[in-house]
Protein backbone atom coordinates (compact mmCIF):
# COMPACT_ATOMS: atom_id res chain seq x y z
CA UNK A 1 0.00 0.00 0.00
CA UNK A 2 2.84 2.61 0.88
CA UNK A 3 5.08 1.60 -1.96
CA UNK A 4 7.22 4.17 -2.26
CA UNK A 5 9.37 3.45 -5.88
CA UNK A 6 12.10 5.36 -6.75
CA UNK A 7 12.10 7.22 -10.33
CA UNK A 8 14.12 9.58 -12.57
CA UNK A 9 12.32 12.26 -14.47
CA UNK A 10 12.95 12.16 -18.22
CA UNK A 11 10.97 15.02 -19.28
CA UNK A 12 8.73 17.68 -18.36
CA UNK A 13 5.55 17.56 -20.11
CA UNK A 14 3.13 20.57 -20.18
CA UNK A 15 3.65 23.88 -19.45
CA UNK A 16 2.87 24.15 -15.77
CA UNK A 17 5.07 21.57 -15.42
CA UNK A 18 3.13 19.45 -13.07
CA UNK A 19 3.70 16.17 -15.38
CA UNK A 20 6.28 14.65 -16.03
CA UNK A 21 7.56 11.73 -18.02
CA UNK A 22 9.66 9.46 -15.39
CA UNK A 23 11.65 6.39 -15.51
CA UNK A 24 10.65 3.91 -13.03
CA UNK A 25 11.79 0.76 -13.05
CA UNK A 26 12.61 0.25 -16.30
CA UNK A 27 9.46 1.50 -17.56
CA UNK A 28 8.31 5.24 -18.84
CA UNK A 29 5.45 6.73 -17.52
CA UNK A 30 3.35 9.71 -16.37
CA UNK A 31 4.46 10.98 -12.88
CA UNK A 32 2.02 13.67 -11.21
CA UNK A 33 4.84 16.27 -9.83
CA UNK A 34 1.72 18.65 -8.15
CA UNK A 35 2.97 17.64 -4.70
CA UNK A 36 6.59 18.86 -5.61
CA UNK A 37 5.39 22.06 -7.16
CA UNK A 38 7.12 24.42 -3.83
CA UNK A 39 10.44 23.30 -5.35
CA UNK A 40 9.45 21.40 -8.76
CA UNK A 41 12.41 18.68 -9.90
CA UNK A 42 13.62 18.73 -13.31
CA UNK A 43 15.36 15.95 -16.44
CA UNK A 44 17.43 13.72 -14.58
CA UNK A 45 16.74 14.65 -10.87
CA UNK A 46 15.73 11.08 -8.60
CA UNK A 47 11.96 11.47 -7.14
CA UNK A 48 10.45 8.61 -4.99
CA UNK A 49 6.65 8.17 -6.55
CA UNK A 50 3.85 6.71 -4.36
CA UNK A 51 0.26 5.69 -6.51
CA UNK A 52 1.38 7.86 -9.08
CA UNK A 53 2.53 10.99 -7.75
CA UNK A 54 6.46 12.22 -7.00
CA UNK A 55 6.36 12.69 -3.19
CA UNK A 56 9.84 13.81 -2.29
CA UNK A 57 13.16 14.52 -4.53
CA UNK A 58 15.57 12.28 -2.89
CA UNK A 59 19.73 11.74 -4.07
CA UNK A 60 20.62 8.77 -6.90
CA UNK A 61 22.04 6.90 -3.90
CA UNK A 62 18.92 6.80 -1.83
CA UNK A 63 17.09 5.68 -5.13
CA UNK A 64 19.54 2.83 -5.42
CA UNK A 65 19.20 1.86 -1.60
CA UNK A 66 15.48 2.46 -2.34
CA UNK A 67 15.29 -0.32 -5.18
CA UNK A 68 16.90 -2.79 -3.77
CA UNK A 69 14.76 -2.67 -0.08
CA UNK A 70 11.89 -3.41 -2.71
CA UNK A 71 13.40 -6.22 -3.51
CA UNK A 72 14.53 -7.47 -0.47
CA UNK A 73 11.13 -6.84 1.03
CA UNK A 74 9.61 -9.28 -1.85
CA UNK A 75 7.92 -5.92 -3.58
CA UNK A 76 9.86 -5.45 -6.29
CA UNK A 77 7.58 -7.06 -8.65
CA UNK A 78 4.47 -5.46 -7.23
CA UNK A 79 6.23 -1.86 -7.71
CA UNK A 80 6.95 -3.12 -11.51
CA UNK A 81 3.51 -4.16 -11.71
CA UNK A 82 2.68 -0.66 -10.13
CA UNK A 83 4.63 1.55 -12.43
CA UNK A 84 3.87 -0.07 -15.48
CA UNK A 85 0.08 0.43 -14.27
CA UNK A 86 -0.07 3.85 -14.30
CA UNK A 87 -1.49 5.21 -16.99
CA UNK A 88 -3.72 2.49 -17.65
CA UNK A 89 -1.29 1.49 -20.05
CA UNK A 90 -0.66 -2.06 -19.15
CA UNK B 1 22.30 -13.33 12.66
CA UNK B 2 19.75 -13.62 9.87
CA UNK B 3 20.02 -12.30 6.45
CA UNK B 4 23.29 -10.54 8.01
CA UNK B 5 24.69 -10.57 4.10
CA UNK B 6 21.45 -8.15 3.04
CA UNK B 7 22.00 -5.51 5.22
CA UNK B 8 23.51 -2.31 3.97
CA UNK B 9 26.39 -1.20 5.81
CA UNK B 10 26.46 -4.78 8.05
CA UNK B 11 29.33 -3.02 10.39
CA UNK B 12 27.09 -0.41 11.38
CA UNK B 13 24.13 -2.57 11.82
CA UNK B 14 26.39 -5.05 14.61
CA UNK B 15 27.50 -1.31 16.20
CA UNK B 16 23.81 -0.11 16.61
CA UNK B 17 23.23 -4.05 17.82
CA UNK B 18 25.64 -3.55 20.27
CA UNK B 19 24.67 -0.39 21.63
CA UNK B 20 21.22 -1.63 21.99
CA UNK B 21 22.27 -4.07 24.44
CA UNK B 22 24.83 -1.64 26.20
CA UNK B 23 21.67 0.89 26.41
CA UNK B 24 19.20 -1.41 27.27
CA UNK B 25 18.36 -1.78 31.17
CA UNK B 26 18.30 -5.68 32.16
CA UNK B 27 16.05 -5.37 34.57
CA UNK B 28 13.54 -3.12 32.53
CA UNK B 29 11.12 -4.33 29.86
CA UNK B 30 10.30 -2.04 26.69
CA UNK B 31 7.48 -1.80 24.61
CA UNK B 32 8.20 0.36 21.57
CA UNK B 33 5.81 0.56 19.34
CA UNK B 34 6.28 1.35 15.34
CA UNK B 35 3.47 3.32 13.78
CA UNK B 36 3.62 2.31 9.85
CA UNK B 37 2.31 -0.99 8.59
CA UNK B 38 5.91 -0.78 6.43
CA UNK B 39 8.36 -1.03 9.42
CA UNK B 40 6.25 -4.58 10.22
CA UNK B 41 6.92 -5.57 6.68
CA UNK B 42 10.68 -5.07 7.25
CA UNK B 43 11.49 -6.00 10.58
CA UNK B 44 9.42 -9.91 10.03
CA UNK B 45 11.83 -9.59 7.26
CA UNK B 46 15.16 -8.47 8.83
CA UNK B 47 14.60 -11.07 11.41
CA UNK B 48 15.02 -7.49 13.85
CA UNK B 49 13.52 -9.95 16.50
CA UNK B 50 16.43 -11.74 16.74
CA UNK B 51 18.90 -8.83 17.03
CA UNK B 52 17.14 -7.20 20.00
CA UNK B 53 17.44 -8.13 23.57
CA UNK B 54 14.56 -10.29 24.63
CA UNK B 55 13.38 -7.02 26.72
CA UNK B 56 12.87 -5.14 23.60
CA UNK B 57 9.36 -6.03 22.77
CA UNK B 58 8.57 -4.31 19.47
CA UNK B 59 4.40 -3.52 19.30
CA UNK B 60 2.78 -3.35 15.78
CA UNK B 61 1.14 -0.04 15.09
CA UNK B 62 -1.79 0.60 13.37
CA UNK B 63 -0.17 2.26 10.27
CA UNK B 64 -1.98 -0.07 7.63
CA UNK B 65 -5.05 1.55 6.02
CA UNK B 66 -5.94 -1.98 4.52
CA UNK B 67 -6.21 -3.14 8.12
CA UNK B 68 -7.85 -0.46 9.94
CA UNK B 69 -11.03 -0.03 7.17
CA UNK B 70 -13.86 -1.58 9.23
CA UNK B 71 -15.17 -4.18 7.11
CA UNK B 72 -18.65 -2.26 7.15
CA UNK B 73 -16.98 0.40 5.05
CA UNK B 74 -16.04 -2.17 2.29
CA UNK B 75 -19.85 -3.51 2.23
CA UNK B 76 -20.98 0.09 1.86
CA UNK B 77 -18.28 0.67 -1.24
CA UNK B 78 -19.36 -2.68 -3.00
CA UNK B 79 -22.96 -1.44 -2.53
CA UNK B 80 -22.10 1.64 -4.80
CA UNK B 81 -20.56 -0.39 -6.68
CA UNK B 82 -23.57 -2.97 -6.97
CA UNK B 83 -25.35 -0.08 -8.98
CA UNK B 84 -26.05 0.05 -12.99
CA UNK B 85 -23.60 1.66 -14.53
CA UNK B 86 -20.89 2.23 -11.95
CA UNK B 87 -17.29 1.27 -11.94
CA UNK B 88 -15.92 0.53 -9.07
CA UNK B 89 -11.89 1.62 -8.83
CA UNK B 90 -9.38 0.52 -6.38
CA UNK B 91 -6.06 0.09 -5.63
CA UNK B 92 -5.19 -3.38 -5.69
CA UNK B 93 -4.30 -4.04 -1.77
CA UNK B 94 -8.39 -3.39 -1.37
CA UNK B 95 -9.25 -6.21 -4.17
CA UNK B 96 -8.93 -9.19 -1.24
CA UNK B 97 -10.16 -7.58 1.79
CA UNK B 98 -13.10 -9.42 2.92
CA UNK B 99 -16.50 -7.50 2.94
CA UNK B 100 -19.84 -9.42 4.52
CA UNK B 101 -20.66 -10.55 1.38
CA UNK B 102 -16.77 -11.23 0.04
CA UNK B 103 -14.16 -9.34 -1.32
CA UNK B 104 -13.73 -6.84 -4.36
CA UNK B 105 -12.30 -9.47 -6.23
CA UNK B 106 -15.14 -11.95 -5.78
CA UNK B 107 -17.81 -9.42 -6.44
CA UNK B 108 -15.81 -8.99 -9.86
CA UNK B 109 -16.34 -12.30 -10.71
CA UNK B 110 -19.74 -12.87 -10.22
CA UNK B 111 -20.24 -9.21 -12.37
CA UNK B 112 -19.68 -6.24 -10.92
CA UNK B 113 -17.13 -3.97 -12.90
CA UNK B 114 -14.25 -3.73 -10.55
CA UNK B 115 -11.18 -2.15 -12.00
CA UNK B 116 -7.58 -2.10 -10.10
CA UNK B 117 -5.68 1.02 -10.61
CA UNK B 118 -2.77 2.40 -9.70
CA UNK B 119 -3.16 5.72 -8.80
CA UNK B 120 -6.28 8.16 -8.01
CA UNK B 121 -5.53 9.69 -11.53
CA UNK B 122 -6.28 6.49 -13.27
CA UNK B 123 -9.12 6.26 -11.74
CA UNK B 124 -10.19 10.45 -13.53
CA UNK B 125 -8.83 8.61 -16.56
CA UNK B 126 -11.08 5.83 -16.74
CA UNK B 127 -14.13 8.62 -15.74
CA UNK B 128 -12.68 10.19 -18.74
CA UNK B 129 -12.97 6.64 -20.94
CA UNK B 130 -16.21 6.55 -20.30
CA UNK B 131 -18.02 9.18 -20.14
CA UNK B 132 -21.44 7.17 -19.95
CA UNK B 133 -20.35 5.52 -16.98
CA UNK B 134 -19.89 6.37 -13.49
CA UNK B 135 -16.52 5.72 -11.89
CA UNK B 136 -16.31 5.77 -8.55
CA UNK B 137 -13.13 5.80 -6.95
CA UNK B 138 -13.03 3.66 -3.65
CA UNK B 139 -9.93 5.73 -1.78
CA UNK B 140 -7.54 4.21 1.09
CA UNK B 141 -4.48 5.43 3.03
CA UNK B 142 -3.14 7.72 5.75
CA UNK B 143 -1.65 11.04 4.94
CA UNK B 144 0.98 9.37 2.42
CA UNK B 145 -1.95 8.92 -0.05
CA UNK B 146 -4.52 11.56 0.92
CA UNK B 147 -2.72 14.29 -1.13
CA UNK B 148 -2.52 12.77 -4.23
CA UNK B 149 -6.35 11.81 -3.74
CA UNK B 150 -6.78 15.83 -3.28
CA UNK B 151 -5.04 16.69 -6.06
CA UNK B 152 -7.44 14.20 -8.60
CA UNK B 153 -10.23 15.75 -6.90
CA UNK B 154 -9.15 19.46 -7.47
CA UNK B 155 -8.31 17.76 -11.34
CA UNK B 156 -11.90 17.00 -11.97
CA UNK B 157 -13.52 20.17 -10.41
CA UNK B 158 -11.16 21.97 -12.88
CA UNK B 159 -12.01 19.76 -15.72
CA UNK B 160 -15.47 19.29 -14.64
CA UNK B 161 -15.28 15.99 -15.22
CA UNK B 162 -19.05 14.90 -13.54
CA UNK B 163 -19.28 11.27 -13.55
CA UNK B 164 -16.70 10.32 -11.33
CA UNK B 165 -16.69 10.29 -7.42
CA UNK B 166 -14.48 9.04 -4.25
CA UNK B 167 -15.60 7.37 -1.27
CA UNK B 168 -13.01 8.36 1.01
CA UNK B 169 -11.68 6.63 3.99
CA UNK B 170 -8.90 8.55 4.41
CA UNK B 171 -7.33 8.11 7.88
CA UNK B 172 -4.95 10.06 10.12
CA UNK B 173 -2.38 9.05 12.14
CA UNK B 174 -2.03 11.70 15.03
CA UNK B 175 -5.50 10.32 16.29
CA UNK B 176 -4.95 6.73 15.82
CA UNK B 177 -1.87 7.31 18.22
CA UNK B 178 -3.52 9.22 20.53
CA UNK B 179 -6.32 6.40 21.12
CA UNK B 180 -3.52 3.93 21.48
CA UNK B 181 -1.95 6.02 24.39
CA UNK B 182 -5.32 6.87 25.81
CA UNK B 183 -6.05 2.91 25.87
CA UNK B 184 -5.65 1.58 29.18
CA UNK B 185 -4.57 -1.76 28.38
CA UNK B 186 -1.72 -0.53 25.91
CA UNK B 187 0.78 0.30 27.83
CA UNK B 188 3.79 2.06 25.27
CA UNK B 189 7.44 3.18 26.54
CA UNK B 190 8.16 5.08 22.82
CA UNK B 191 7.16 5.11 19.16
CA UNK B 192 9.15 4.42 15.88
CA UNK B 193 7.63 6.75 14.08
CA UNK B 194 6.40 6.58 10.46
CA UNK B 195 8.31 7.57 7.20
CA UNK B 196 6.18 7.85 4.51
CA UNK B 197 3.21 9.92 6.47
CA UNK B 198 5.69 12.09 7.70
CA UNK B 199 7.35 12.86 4.28
CA UNK B 200 4.03 14.87 4.01
CA UNK B 201 3.07 15.88 7.74
CA UNK B 202 6.59 16.93 9.07
CA UNK B 203 7.55 15.77 12.43
CA UNK B 204 6.01 18.75 13.92
CA UNK B 205 2.70 17.07 14.72
CA UNK B 206 4.33 14.63 16.75
CA UNK B 207 5.62 16.82 19.61
CA UNK B 208 2.61 16.22 22.02
CA UNK B 209 3.65 12.74 22.14
CA UNK B 210 6.93 13.87 23.83
CA UNK B 211 5.77 17.15 25.47
CA UNK B 212 2.45 16.21 26.95
CA UNK B 213 2.53 12.20 27.44
CA UNK B 214 6.27 12.29 27.61
CA UNK B 215 6.96 9.67 25.27
CA UNK B 216 10.20 9.51 23.14
CA UNK B 217 9.59 9.43 19.33
CA UNK B 218 11.77 8.98 16.48
CA UNK B 219 10.67 9.14 12.58
CA UNK B 220 12.51 6.03 11.16
CA UNK B 221 14.04 4.92 7.72
CA UNK B 222 13.04 1.96 6.54
CA UNK B 223 16.19 -0.20 6.37
CA UNK B 224 17.57 -2.53 9.15
CA UNK B 225 20.01 0.08 10.04
CA UNK B 226 17.79 2.69 10.26
CA UNK B 227 15.44 1.17 12.67
CA UNK B 228 18.42 0.03 15.17
CA UNK B 229 19.57 3.33 15.22
CA UNK B 230 15.97 4.91 15.74
CA UNK B 231 15.86 2.60 18.57
CA UNK B 232 19.10 3.95 19.89
CA UNK B 233 18.26 7.12 19.98
CA UNK B 234 14.80 6.18 21.79
CA UNK B 235 16.75 4.12 23.96
CA UNK B 236 19.05 7.05 24.83
CA UNK B 237 16.08 8.85 25.53
CA UNK B 238 14.59 6.78 27.76
CA UNK B 239 17.67 6.69 29.92
CA UNK B 240 18.06 9.91 30.17
CA UNK B 241 14.40 10.71 30.80
CA UNK B 242 13.88 12.61 28.40
CA UNK B 243 11.31 13.15 25.44
CA UNK B 244 11.48 14.47 22.12
CA UNK B 245 10.57 14.05 18.69
CA UNK B 246 13.37 13.11 16.51
CA UNK B 247 14.22 12.60 12.69
CA UNK B 248 16.62 9.59 11.70
CA UNK B 249 15.22 9.68 8.32
CA UNK B 250 16.45 13.13 7.69
CA UNK B 251 17.69 11.75 4.17
CA UNK B 252 14.09 11.60 3.03
CA UNK B 253 11.69 13.52 5.55
CA UNK B 254 11.70 16.98 6.01
CA UNK B 255 11.07 18.67 9.63
CA UNK B 256 8.21 20.79 8.24
CA UNK B 257 6.59 18.44 5.72
CA UNK B 258 5.18 18.94 2.30
CA UNK B 259 3.21 21.93 2.17
CA UNK B 260 1.69 21.68 -1.11
CA UNK B 261 0.34 18.29 0.10
CA UNK B 262 -0.77 19.73 3.28
CA UNK B 263 -2.54 22.75 1.23
CA UNK B 264 -3.96 20.16 -1.33
CA UNK B 265 -5.68 17.80 1.66
CA UNK B 266 -6.99 20.90 3.47
CA UNK B 267 -8.82 22.21 -0.02
CA UNK B 268 -9.98 19.68 -0.51
CA UNK B 269 -10.61 17.46 2.96
CA UNK B 270 -11.93 18.28 6.40
CA UNK B 271 -11.74 16.15 9.19
CA UNK B 272 -14.87 14.01 10.23
CA UNK B 273 -16.35 14.46 13.68
CA UNK B 274 -15.13 10.65 14.44
CA UNK B 275 -15.28 7.31 12.22
CA UNK B 276 -14.76 3.87 13.04
CA UNK B 277 -11.18 1.88 13.16
CA UNK B 278 -10.95 -1.96 13.26
CA UNK B 279 -9.45 -2.77 16.60
CA UNK B 280 -9.39 0.48 18.07
CA UNK B 281 -13.31 1.68 17.67
CA UNK B 282 -14.67 5.06 17.08
CA UNK B 283 -11.83 7.78 17.16
CA UNK B 284 -13.16 11.39 16.95
CA UNK B 285 -11.53 13.85 14.29
CA UNK B 286 -9.59 10.74 13.12
CA UNK B 287 -10.37 10.87 9.38
CA UNK B 288 -10.92 12.81 6.54
CA UNK B 289 -14.45 13.58 4.07
CA UNK B 290 -14.80 15.92 1.05
CA UNK B 291 -15.29 19.52 1.40
CA UNK B 292 -18.58 21.26 0.40
CA UNK B 293 -16.87 22.52 -2.44
CA UNK B 294 -16.27 19.21 -3.52
CA UNK B 295 -19.47 18.02 -2.43
CA UNK B 296 -20.41 16.96 -6.44
CA UNK B 297 -17.69 14.17 -6.24
CA UNK B 298 -18.29 13.03 -3.05
CA UNK B 299 -19.65 9.18 -3.14
CA UNK B 300 -21.07 9.70 -0.36
CA UNK B 301 -23.25 12.66 -0.98
CA UNK B 302 -23.83 11.49 -4.74
CA UNK B 303 -25.45 8.12 -3.45
CA UNK B 304 -26.94 6.80 -0.47
CA UNK B 305 -24.56 5.10 1.32
CA UNK B 306 -26.36 1.90 3.56
CA UNK B 307 -24.27 3.22 6.59
CA UNK B 308 -23.32 -0.79 6.76
CA UNK B 309 -21.92 -1.84 10.50
CA UNK B 310 -20.63 -5.17 10.28
CA UNK B 311 -18.64 -6.78 13.28
CA UNK B 312 -15.63 -9.24 12.15
CA UNK B 313 -16.07 -12.66 12.03
CA UNK B 314 -16.20 -13.77 16.00
CA UNK B 315 -13.94 -15.68 15.62
CA UNK B 316 -11.32 -13.82 14.11
CA UNK B 317 -9.75 -11.14 17.22
CA UNK B 318 -8.14 -8.76 14.64
CA UNK B 319 -9.16 -6.30 16.86
CA UNK B 320 -6.58 -7.48 19.99
CA UNK B 321 -3.72 -8.33 17.06
CA UNK B 322 -4.06 -4.42 16.09
CA UNK B 323 -4.14 -2.86 19.80
CA UNK B 324 -0.95 -5.52 20.12
CA UNK B 325 -2.63 -6.64 23.24
CA UNK B 326 -2.40 -10.47 21.39
CA UNK B 327 0.51 -11.47 19.18
CA UNK B 328 -0.82 -12.44 15.56
CA UNK B 329 -0.28 -16.39 15.93
CA UNK B 330 -1.76 -16.36 19.73
CA UNK B 331 -5.29 -15.82 17.48
CA UNK B 332 -7.30 -18.61 17.16
CA UNK B 333 -8.00 -18.86 13.27
CA UNK B 334 -4.15 -17.69 12.91
CA UNK B 335 -2.73 -19.76 10.09
CA UNK B 336 -5.45 -22.49 10.00
CA UNK B 337 -8.74 -20.69 9.14
CA UNK B 338 -6.97 -17.71 7.99
CA UNK B 339 -4.14 -17.49 5.66
CA UNK B 340 -2.59 -15.14 3.10
CA UNK B 341 -4.41 -17.43 0.44
CA UNK B 342 -7.88 -17.71 2.17
CA UNK B 343 -7.93 -14.28 4.58
CA UNK B 344 -10.41 -13.86 7.12
CA UNK B 345 -9.30 -10.71 8.61
CA UNK B 346 -7.88 -7.68 6.96
CA UNK B 347 -4.24 -7.75 8.77
CA UNK B 348 -3.79 -11.21 6.92
CA UNK B 349 -4.06 -9.53 3.28
CA UNK B 350 -1.79 -6.46 2.98
CA UNK B 351 1.91 -6.95 3.19
CA UNK B 352 2.14 -4.10 5.52
CA UNK B 353 -0.43 -6.23 7.86
CA UNK B 354 1.59 -8.11 10.83
CA UNK B 355 -0.98 -11.01 10.26
CA UNK B 356 0.80 -11.42 6.75
CA UNK B 357 3.96 -10.49 7.86
CA UNK B 358 4.49 -13.01 11.07
CA UNK B 359 2.86 -15.53 8.78
CA UNK B 360 5.44 -15.08 5.62
CA UNK B 361 8.26 -14.67 7.79
CA UNK B 362 7.95 -16.07 11.45
CA UNK B 363 5.63 -19.24 10.30
CA UNK B 364 7.16 -20.66 7.38
CA UNK B 365 10.40 -20.56 9.69
CA UNK B 366 9.25 -22.28 12.32
CA UNK B 367 6.92 -24.66 10.37
CA UNK B 368 10.36 -25.45 8.52
CA UNK B 369 12.29 -25.90 11.99
CA UNK B 370 10.06 -28.38 13.09
CA UNK B 371 10.37 -30.46 9.84
CA UNK B 372 13.67 -30.21 10.30
CA UNK B 373 13.91 -31.25 13.23
CA UNK B 374 14.04 -35.00 13.58
CA UNK B 375 12.28 -37.35 15.42
CA UNK B 376 12.18 -37.09 19.54
CA UNK B 377 14.16 -34.41 19.21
Amino acid sequence: MCLAIPGQIVELLDDARLVAVVEVVGVRRRVDLGLLEDDPPGPGDWVLIHVGFAMSRISEAEAAEQMRMLAILGEADAAYEEARGYGLEA
Amino acid sequence: MRFVDEYREPELVTRAAEEIRRLADPGRHYRLMEVCGGHTHAIYRFGLKDILPENIELIHGPGCPVCVLPMGRIDDGLAIGERENVIFAAFGDMMRVPGARGSPLERKASGMDVRIVYSPTDALKLARMHPDRHVMFFAIGFETTAPSTALTLKRARDEGITNFSVFCNHVTIIPAIRAILDSPDMRIDAFIGPGHVSTVIGCRPYEWIARVEGRPIVVSGFEPVDMLQSIVMLLRQLRSGTATVENQYTRVVPWEGNRAALAAMAEVFELRPFFEWRGLGFISQSALRIRDAYAAWDAERVFAIPGVRVTDPKAAQCGEVLKGVLKPHQCKLFGRECTPERPVGALMVSSEGSCAAYYNYEHRKTAAARVAQPVGA
